[in-house]
């Protein structure tokens, strides 16, 4: 169903700009027009679809629903909810607070938190038409399962003991009360969204649309430029024969690099699609593409208002130690698929 | 005078919504002191888990986005 953008590439590339089709900078321009004719139309289309559906899903609401659940479903719902819901990164410490003056053990705080910038719509949306559906359905996997499983690793080694005092008493003060908040919130009448209508949804997805590709936009340039350059530059089989399956340590060293470094999920994933393409292992690109978008520093630091060093130096070598496993693994096993 | 605090961690859109409430007060005649609310804390005394938010006079009335032109006159002239 794409090969209308392959159509319109060929005819602005090689018919109206005159490049060759033999050059390595048509090839990469090429690229370049059609991943992001494709990836701006598709973005357009299905944020506003998306919006439509989960026009009544906030923070808020969710916070609701996880305040008093039982701990074996709360990571899981946790790092789900972390998936579908919508918000922006610089809300994450009003999040973090707000779910843990709710009373929400800091484990499954912390998989909502970890989720929710590896998985949503616009990354969903290009991993299916960069990478293929079965790859998509193994980054949501990992992705889920990095979410909950650091959320259990956090809560089993008590990682509340190293939250900064204020959150921790409101932590504290937010299990005692949680049974008669949670009690509260079932007595509330109707909910919003029963009482939306098809005209404010329309309105919510609109007004998402323009404000999800008005900051992605950009993004998506910086990354589809980037992997048309590897595409078009870098020679065939440098990756390969430098960073292939044969290194170990490429892997750690990938995370490594990939965890101060910040890049959102639009950005990163057409640089996967390239990197994949120029035979760097399945699992080292995962590894560093997803360490890039689950953590960053200006995150770090943002988070230092609610944690200790200690917590934030844990949280580091948890993630290290979480993409480096997963880079090892499908180095190992993606191959035999 | 109204005192008129945006909530949130120093993103674009808080700057931008302190901005709007300005210049809206600015063409509506309103007195009014705009404060940007960053810490950690003090947001999370206002319950608030979306920002930016804006509080009027210690009274929550707005959160999670930019807040329209519309709403923003009305509350400015209430």
């Amino acid at each position: 169903m794409f090969e209308q953008f392959t159509h319109l590439a060929d005819w602005l590339v090689y018919d109206l700009a005159g490049f060759s089709v033999t050059t390595k900078a048509g090839d990469a321009l090429h690229f370049f027009v059609e991943d992001t004719a494709k990836i701006f139309a598709l973005l357009l289309v299905m944020i506003y679809l998306i919006a439509l559906v989960r026009a009544s899903l906030n923070v808020e609401r969710v916070r609701d629903y996880l305040a008093g659940k039982h701990r074996g479903v709360g990571y899981l719902m946790g790092a789900g909810f972390g998936a579908v819901t919508p918000f922006c990164s610089c809300s994450s410490i009003p999040v973090f607070l707000g779910f843990t003056s709710a009373g929400i053990p800091v484990g499954i705080t912390m998989a909502f938190l970890l989720t929710s910038p590896l998985i949503n719509e616009v990354a969903v949306l290009l991993l299916m038409s960069l990478l293929g559906w079965q790859f998509t359905v193994l980054y949501i996997v990992i992705g889920m399962a990095v979410g909950v499983l650091g959320g259990l690793f956090l809560d089993s080694i008590r990682a509340e003991r190293w939250l900064q005092s204020f959150a921790a008493e409101a932590l504290k003060r937010g299990q005692q009360s949680s049974v008669s908040l949670t009690a509260e919130a079932d007595t509330q009448p109707g909910t919003e969204s029963n009482q939306m209508t098809l005209v404010e949804r329309h309105n919510f997805a609109k007004a998402e649309m323009l404000e999800i590709f008005g900051r992605v936009w950009k993004w998506v340039i910086i990354g589809v430029g980037l992997g048309a350059a590897l595409h078009g530059f870098v020679p065939d089989g440098w990756i390969e024969a430098h960073l292939g399956d044969g290194q170990w340590w490429s892997v750690p060293a990938a995370v490594g690099l990939g965890i101060p470094l910040y890049s959102n999920a639009t950005g990163v994933i057409p640089v996967m699609e390239s990197l994949i393409g120029n035979g760097l292992p399945v699992g080292t690109t995962l590894a560093f593409c997803m360490s890039t978008v689950a953590a960053s520093f200006p995150e770090f630091i943002l988070l230092k208002q609610v944690m200790q060093w200690r917590l934030l130096a844990i949280l580091f070598a948890m993630l290290l130690c979480a993409f480096t496993l997963v880079g090892w693994i499908f180095n190992y096993f993606y191959p035999m698929f | 005078m109204k005192t008129i605090k945006v909530l949130g961690s120093g993103c674009a859109k808080c700057t931008k919504t302190a901005e709007l409430i300005e210049k809206l007060a600015a063409e509506l005649g309103v007195d009014v002191r705009v404060i940007k609310e960053t810490d950690a804390q003090t947001i999370m005394t206002y319950g608030v888990m979306s920002t930016p938010a804006v509080v009027i006079d210690e009274q929550l009335i707005h959160s999670g986005s930019i807040p329209t032109q519309v709403d923003v006159s009305g509350w400015l002239q209430s």
